[in-house]
């Protein structure tokens, strides 16, 4: 029963910690609205911006990432159940 | 790990352990690192070899393409007297480019591993300690957590214990993402295709995992690596003064 709820638990959480996914969408999304504007406006410097925009999008990433691994963390290594 | 679907059992595993040396697990990541990297020697050993100034040939050129570019880039981010940490971006750039392609065939990935995405992040960030060492001396080093005001210290401190930590868990965060799905899509696959009769062979199967191997394997690893590249110079080369502009 303990270990059901613990699974339960420990499942609900893992979705949770995909909210951590909005975030980085809507950042992504602006940089990427952002170079398209940039490049719109100035087309030769399209390399310099695409590169930029890739490290800032891989930056505003990473909050996401946590979220993902803590998902991982829980379905995969759950740490709760050694303490039951 | 793994949970029921149906009949079929969906089973993420981490990396294998192969065999046991002094009570060290050598895991599948540890071996398949030896391949890679004895791949990339001997790649990088048959394109050096035999070069001549006057009549290049074509592997000759391929190599020159590869050095002027990565020089080009740390040229571009680092500045031109930081040109020797130019072979190590390489090496870190192609290590990662094959340890993640090693997907296409049928292998885990090694930057699917924490430890090898940690062990990476750790060079860079004590690359970036001694650069700031060097620069600033042991003194400067340690004021300049205090800046710009002494309220911030524990502020500096952590977030430049974070630049590792979130370096290594985003490279391994994309690629073990990339694992599991593409195991989960199979086994759903899977599971449709018994579900319409056809258990034997599983004709949804085919094809339709290749497109997602397409971004995870190709467009991620490409896309990780360079971004790994890319960081480890910016923060390495903001470590250095800014240089005068010609």
């Amino acid at each position: 029963m303990e270990k059901a709820i613990v699974l339960a638990a420990s499942a609900i959480g893992a979705g949770l910690a995909a909210i951590a996914g909005i975030g980085p969408g809507i950042g992504e999304g602006f940089a990427v609205g952002k170079a398209c504007e940039a490049i719109g406006r100035q087309p030769e410097s399209s390399g310099a911006v695409t590169r930029t925009m890739f490290i800032g999008c891989a930056v505003a990433e990473s909050t996401g990432i946590y979220g993902l691994v803590i998902a991982l963390i829980l379905l995969f290594a759950n740490p709760f159940l050694g303490k039951l | 790990m793994g949970f029921k679907l149906g009949s079929e059992e969906v089973v993420v595993n981490g990396p294998k352990v192969a065999f046991k040396v002094f009570g060290l697990n050598v895991t599948e990541t540890v071996i398949l690192s030896w391949v890679v990297m004895a791949v990339i020697i001997g790649l990088v050993l048959f394109m050096t070899h035999n070069m001549s100034k006057d009549n290049p040939s074509k592997k000759q050129v391929v190599a020159e393409w590869i050095v002027e570019t990565v020089n080009g880039m740390v040229r571009d981010s680092m500045g031109s007297k930081n040109l020797v940490y130019a072979p190590y971006m390489a090496t870190i750039f192609s290590f990662s480019i094959f340890g993640s392609l090693i997907s296409v065939l049928g292998l885990r990935p090694v930057t699917g591993d924490f430890s090898t995405t940690l062990a990476w992040a750790l060079i860079t960030f004590f690359m970036i300690q001694y650069a700031k060492i060097k620069n600033d001396g042991i003194l400067g080093y340690f004021v300049g957590f205090s800046k710009p005001i002494a309220l911030l210290t524990p502020i500096n401190i952590i977030s430049e214990l974070a630049t590792p930590v979130s370096m290594s868990i985003r490279h391994f965060g994309n690629v073990a993402s990339g694992i599991v799905i593409t195991q989960l899509l199979y086994f759903a696959l899977t599971g449709l295709s018994h579900a319409v009769g056809l258990s034997v062979f599983p004709v949804f199967t085919i094809g339709i995992p290749a497109v997602l191997s397409v971004y995870f394997d190709l467009f991620t690893g490409f896309m990780q690596a360079f971004i790994f590249t890319m960081l480890t110079m910016a923060n390495v080369g903001a470590a250095y003064p800014e240089e005068e502009q010609h």
